[in-house]
């Protein structure tokens, strides 16, 4: 399989701070990786400097063989990687199909704000791909509701729902179960990675939950201190001797903690 | 839904122009400038989708004007319909600059900042004495392609053009808002981070919206400017820019039409009330945003959209 990214020597440092350190991986198109890794271990961080939002002090981020490190996010999204956040950002005044409709539409236009101006929201073709999207989510049942109105795991679904219409190739989901109950969790999970598998997206998601990790992720990263110290399948990682003393061993959750 | 939008909107300008002719010169004249003022608030409606006001728009209004009265009066070039357009393209120019600094910032910020670039207009027009100091100075009378026109037909055809370049204006706005950065008003208002990382430019919106209304605030005060015969510093003076948020507040940010209603009826209180209760205008203004924010939030145009509510209409 082909390499999708290609992550060399990452680092971040918020003044005195390491948040990220010699941070190497290789991803190939299709594989869905976990992320692992206690409070406060970098996954965001990691994640924010994919995505462009932070700039890396340090290091290079190849995405399909083009150097997108310290590109804007606006301009990373339109090469094909999207991400959710950890705490869903949607437009609680517009409706679900709204919503997913903007999204779309700001997907499908050309050029800039030339595009911006000229190409209208409500066009077929975005009504029709906000429409798929919706329904590859199963949450056609909320169509009409207000984003605001929306319980917890419909929020997320819509958040994921919104980074998926655009067709991009690698999505990152930064912790796509979290203030979502125990219960509710798998069959949240379930939804999106069909959906994923359906669009053949390259996925890396962060998750506390091991089952969940064991269950849908191909391959796991297990972050420490800004650094990945294990990287393997499932069954490698959460086995390593030091992910379990220091990340799975200790019962160092805690939810609902936001770093956008 | 637009196509049906549209027709109701040519109808409504073509009966406007048409009950022209039959009113009296002074009514004529006052729903010139009310039309002619109508465009600035139709700017601010533009702005305040995505949540932002402007307590300086009054400076475009000021700069369109002065546009138009000092070309005339230093070139002797009257076409009304050039100069107009000198106008609109002049304060356009001038907002595209400040848009620079104006989209970094919001909400008071935003609000305060174009205050503040309008009150220093203000001060520099009231310190230039070539230019009439607080007296300002007369406008030439403007020609129609070469027609000189005087009298009630000078009005009349001031009025008419109003109305032609508001019906332009307003299919023009009417088309932003169905677009892609249009319909982003109300994702920039609720989160403009998810706005970002679906991969547009946020400043880059609110920077087109700040020029738009600019544009338009400058088209504004250019025809008001003809229709008075006079411009003066007070133009860009806060209290003007403060009337224009009223009539926003008034019209509510709903549709394109509210605009020119609530600028009408404003216009046409404050003739009144200056007439029949000089002093008690500030009060009648102040009751009526009072009431209009207490029962009627969302302005004058939520009105008819309820009443249209059954046949079709979006947000
Ligand atoms: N913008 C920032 N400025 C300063 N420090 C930051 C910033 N973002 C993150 N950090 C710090 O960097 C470290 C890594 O944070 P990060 O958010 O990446 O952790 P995480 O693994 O996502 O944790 P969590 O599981 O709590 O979401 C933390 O110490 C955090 O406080
Ligand atoms: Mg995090």
């Amino acid at each position: 399989m082909s390499e999708i990214l290609a992550v060399r020597d990452l680092e971040k440092t918020f003044g005195s701070l390491v948040a990220a350190r010699d941070i190497t991986v290789s991803i190939p198109a299709e594989q869905t990786v976990g992320v692992i890794g206690a409070n406060g271990a970098g996954k965001t961080t990691f994640i924010n400097m994919i995505t462009g939002h932070l700039v890396p002090s340090k290091g290079t981020i190849l995405f399909e063989n083009k150097d997108i490190t310290g590109l804007p996010s606006r301009e990373i999204t339109r090469l094909g990687i999207s991400r959710s956040f950890q705490v869903a950002q949607i437009f609680p005044t517009l409706t679900v199909r709204e919503n997913m409709v903007v999204a779309a539409a700001i997907a499908r236009r050309g050029g800039g704000m030339l595009g911006a101006v000229t190409t209208p929201v409500h066009s077929p073709a975005a009504l029709a791909e906000a429409e798929a999207t919706v329904e590859l989510f199963q949450i056609s049942r909320y169509a009409d509701t207000p984003a605001g109105l929306l319980p917890q795991g419909v929020r997320k679904l819509l958040d994921i729902g919104m980074a998926v219409v655009g067709w991009p190739r690698l999505l990152l989901l930064d912790e796509p179960t979290s203030g979502i109950s125990i219960e509710e969790k798998f069959d949240l999970m379930q939804v999106v990675m069909s959906a994923l598998k359906t669009r053949r997206i390259t996925v890396l998601f962060v998750e506390h939950d091991m089952e969940i990790v064991g269950r849908f992720a191909d391959r796991v990263l297990a972050f420490y201190e800004g650094t990945v110290i294990a990287d393997g399948t499932p069954e490698q990682t959460l086995g390593d001797a030091k992910v379990q003393e220091l990340i799975t061993g200790v019962k160092a959750r805690s939810a609902g903690t936001s770093h956008v | 839904m637009a196509a049906r939008g549209h027709l109701v909107g040519a109808l409504m300008f073509l009966i406007a122009a048409a009950v022209g002719p039959a009113l009296p010169d002074w009514a004529v004249s006052l729903a010139a400038i009310a039309f002619a003022n109508a465009l600035v608030v139709l700017g601010l409606v533009v702005m305040w989708r995505a949540g932002l006001v402007s307590f300086g728009q009054a400076l475009y209004y000021c700069i369109g004007a002065y546009a138009v009265a000092l070309i005339a009066r230093w070139t002797g070039f009257t076409d009304a319909v050039a100069l107009v357009a000198i106008g609109g393209v002049g304060a356009g120019i001038v907002a595209a600059l400040v848009g620079f600094l104006l989209a970094r910032y919001r909400e008071i910020f935003f609000a305060m900042l174009s205050l503040a670039l309008s009150m220093i207009l203000y001060g520099v027009l009231v310190k230039t004495e070539s230019l009439g100091s607080t007296d300002g100075f007369s406008v030439a009378t403007p020609t129609f392609f070469g027609l000189s026109l005087h009298g009630d037909k000078l009005i009349l055809a001031l009025y008419w053009l109003t109305l032609g370049i508001d019906a332009i204006a307003a299919a023009a706005v009417g088309y932003y808002f169905r677009s892609i950065a249009g319909a982003l008003a109300a994702p920039i208002r609720d989160n403009e981070i998810r706005v970002e990382f679906l991969g547009v430019s946020v400043t880059g919106i609110v920077h087109g919206k700040v020029v738009i209304a600019g544009t338009l605030g400058g088209l504004g005060g250019a025809l008001a400017a003809l229709t008075i015969g006079h411009v003066d510093p007070a133009m860009a003076y806060w209290t003007t820019s403060g009337g224009f948020v009223f009539v926003t507040i008034l019209a509510g940010a709903g549709s394109v039409a509210a605009a020119f209603v609530g600028s009408l009826l404003f216009e046409a209180a404050r003739s009144i009330a200056v007439d029949v209760m000089p002093g008690l205008w500030q009060m009648l203004l102040g009751a009526v945003l009072l009431l209009t924010i207490l029962f009627l939030p969302e302005g004058l145009g939520s009105l008819a959209a309820r009443v249209g509510k059954r046949g079709e209409v979006k947000r």
